[in-house]
């Protein structure tokens, strides 16, 4: 049978479809099917159409939440890629402690977030913030600073946190494809005249465009999903004004104990990253082919 | 040594996941007879110690079981009781929060028998353990201990403003806060998104104002002239006398800024005071003597409709799927009896409050003066959803924190009918939901 190409193929691809039914598939279905029902803890309930979404879409704190993910996704994934490639070309340089730096480049992507989240959580401390103190000494503040405590502010400290945790990841990434690129065109391009900025937008820009996009795919994704960072810094609060899908998902399935309800409000960010991830795949075949 | 590879391996991990999938069950890995008892980390460090060195092992002689206590975050209960429900297997005990019992009604065994005797024995109930623990007839947990919430204040700093005794009205506690804050000694609260001092806050508030989220048939009253003047009221309130820093505080922030000095007072456990007790030399009043002599504590003052409270209360459930249950139920039996319970109860100090009245009585309370106003904890706390019940849609409300975040936007600039009308809306549609 080994001897057959076909029948071989299907033999190693089982444990992987295995894996991603039993991890994936079956989960994604099982999810689907508790928000068609009206489930909650201890109790299997019975199916009720789509009624939990339409209670979801009428609910004020939901569609708070739903564009706060919006905003949180798009502010912090503007800012990761261009702190990201703005990190990459510096760190593409030929410098000394050159591959030190790299390294402690990551550190914020290697730390268990909960745990920098914790740090940051002291930092942004209404009553001991360190930036609080800081601005403070140097007579920038004569009165605290409420980083968690207003609605727009604590919003921004999230985001910050995102994007600190997150820029790592651009950097390294871009950096990766920064040095696939042939350093010949770089050299052809100048021979030719081109200055600086006409190298960078026509010849590494381009190139690095594929590698870009899968970056900011995985990112986006990520980063609609985002729940440890809010719980603990804000747990969605003040006022809601922090909830993303994710933690509110969790409040109504798990505080709650709504499980369908709860599903509901994860799926509901599925029709929005699936057009993203459409998007984003039919661009870089479209890149890969030009 | 016996070969295993890996063709074995996949035999056998095989056939272990088919028989999962086929039996519709986890598996259970605790043995029979071993009671998996799980509750949070105690506030009070050497309650846990007391059990893990001395009772467990006094209970398991007695009783001829094993008991495995375990202890995790109070918020993470939630987390593990729903995995545990869901699955069908976890812990036999589980400790429970609030009005809990309800949410998880259909997955807990009856424990009518050991609680309603419990209850006898001992003086009877508080109303807010039993509303939180019974459904009908049925006894959903065996309740636990109350966890009073009263204010904690510094006692010289009132009396520095002319306030010797505590503020009895909510007037009075604002003419105090004003009077504070301009000295840079403001009233601390939470009104952010924590599940503790949070909700044991806005929501006597409003109850002593006369405003509810439901009348008695559990239909939606929040909108109504008491909460109003209750939102109003704390919107100035909040600006003149409270740290606005605390829409942003967990459960830990304002012992953090009670200890250091910053707030003049918070509702709280009586963590802050017992932290003090713990290290006297460690926490100092700006003219250097010791802050646990400069504590007292206090009920939150009275509004135009009285004085309510609303305690973190703890009480045991005893899991449906557990293999245990006689086990288990000999097991609170065994801790409830008065000789057993005491003990763990003056480990203590006053930070929980028994669930019945005899215990009122107790030597310890007469022990230290300061820790006496939460001996009476129980008679005056309600349950979350009065007038109504503490049920499914109660936790709903209070989950979503729609009772905190009304007087949160009130405060953050909203209009106060705004703010009333937007909870209002939200409470509604939880009870008119299905």
């Amino acid at each position: 049978m080994l001897e057959r190409e076909g029948a071989l193929a299907f033999w190693l691809l089982v444990p992987t479809l295995a894996l991603l039914t039993l991890f994936i598939a079956y989960p994604f279905v099982r999810g689907v099917w508790l928000s068609v029902t009206n489930t909650v803890v201890g109790e299997p309930g019975h199916f009720i159409g789509l009624h939990n979404f339409t209670k979801i879409f009428d609910d004020s704190i939901f569609r708070t939440a739903a564009l706060n993910t919006f905003v949180y996704t798009g502010v912090t994934t503007v800012f990761k890629l261009a702190l990201g490639l703005w990190l990459a070309l510096l760190l593409n340089r030929h410098f000394r402690g050159k591959a030190w730096v790299r390294a402690f480049i990551l550190l914020p992507f290697i730390i268990p977030t909960v745990l920098s989240t914790l740090a940051w959580k002291w930092m942004f401390d209404p009553t001991f913030s360190v930036f609080n103190w800081l601005f403070w000494k140097l007579s920038i503040i004569n009165s605290r600073i409420n980083w968690l405590g207003d609605p727009e502010l604590a919003m921004a400290s999230i985001m910050t946190v995102n994007v600190w945790r997150g820029v790592p990841f651009y950097a390294i990434s871009l950096l990766a494809g920064l040095q696939t690129i042939n350093p010949d065109l770089h050299e052809a391009a100048a021979i030719d005249g081109a200055n600086r900025w006409q190298r960078f937008w026509h010849v590494t820009w381009p190139l690095l465009l594929p590698v870009t996009m899968v970056v900011v795919l995985f990112s986006v994704i990520q980063t609609f999903a985002d729940f440890q960072l809010v719980y603990v810094l804000t747990g969605g609060g003040p006022a809601n004004a922090t909830h993303l899908f994710a933690t509110y998902a969790y409040q109504i399935g798990v505080g709650t104990g709504l499980l369908s309800e709860g599903a509901a409000i994860s799926l509901a960010m599925f029709p929005a990253l699936l057009l993203v991830v459409v998007f984003q795949l039919w661009y870089i075949r479209r890149v890969e082919n030009r | 040594m016996a070969q295993f590879d890996r063709r074995k391996f996949l035999q056998y991990s095989g056939a272990g996941l088919a028989g999962i999938l086929a039996s519709h069950q986890a598996p259970v890995f605790a043995q029979a007879g071993t009671v998996h008892w799980l509750k949070w980390n105690d506030f009070v460090p050497a309650s846990d110690e007391l059990l893990r060195k001395t009772m467990l092992p006094e209970a398991m002689k007695a009783l001829g079981v094993k008991i495995n206590l375990e202890t995790i975050n109070g918020n993470d209960l939630q987390a593990r009781i729903t995995a545990a429900i869901q699955s069908g297997a976890g812990p036999d005990l589980i400790m429970a929060f609030n009005n809990f019992p309800h949410v998880y009604s259909s997955g807990v065994a009856d424990v009518a028998d050991i609680a309603e005797a419990i209850g006898k024995a001992q003086g009877g109930y508080y109303r807010l353990c039993r509303a939180n623990t019974t459904e009908g007839k049925k006894s959903l947990s065996v309740p636990w201990a109350i966890i009073g919430a009263e204010i904690a204040y510094r006692k010289s700093w009132f009396d520095e403003i002319g306030y010797s005794t505590f503020p009895q009205t909510w007037e009075q506690y604002h003419d105090a806060g004003k009077k504070l804050k301009a000295k840079g000694r403001p009233l601390g609260q939470t009104l952010g998104h924590t599940f503790g001092d949070a909700p044991t806050f806005s929501y006597p508030y409003l109850w002593s104002f006369g405003g509810k989220e439901v009348d008695e048939k559990g239909k939606a009253v929040l909108q109504s002239k008491q909460t109003l003047d209750s939102v109003k009221f704390m919107q100035s309130f909040w600006k003149d006398s409270f740290d606005e820093g605390g829409l942003a505080w967990d459960d830990t922030n304002n012992n953090r800024a009670f200890l250091s000095g910053t707030i003049s007072a918070t509702l709280n456990g009586a963590s802050i005071y017992i932290e003090t007790l713990r290290k006297p030399d460690q926490y100092q009043t700006e003219k250097g003597a010791q802050m646990k002599s400069d504590i007292r504590h206090a009920q939150l003052p009275k509004g135009p409709a009285g004085q309510f409270a609303f305690h973190l209360f703890q009480s045991h459930m005893l899991m449906g799927y557990s293999k245990n249950q006689k086990a288990a139920k000999e097991f609170m039996k065994w801790i409830h009896t008065p000789a057993n319970y005491e003990k763990w109860f003056v480990s203590q100090k006053g930070y929980s409050t028994p669930p019945t009245q005899t215990w009122e009585k107790h030597k310890m309370w007469d022990e230290d003066p300061v820790m006496a106003p939460f001996k009476l904890a129980g008679r005056v706390g309600l349950t979350p959803g009065y007038a109504g019940l503490p049920n499914r849609k109660a936790a709903e409300v209070l989950t979503k924190y729609i009772i905190t975040d009304m007087y949160a936007k009130a405060v953050q600039g909203m209009t106060a009918e705004a703010a009333v009308a937007w909870a209002h809306e939200e409470v509604s549609k939880v009870y008119n939901g299905v």
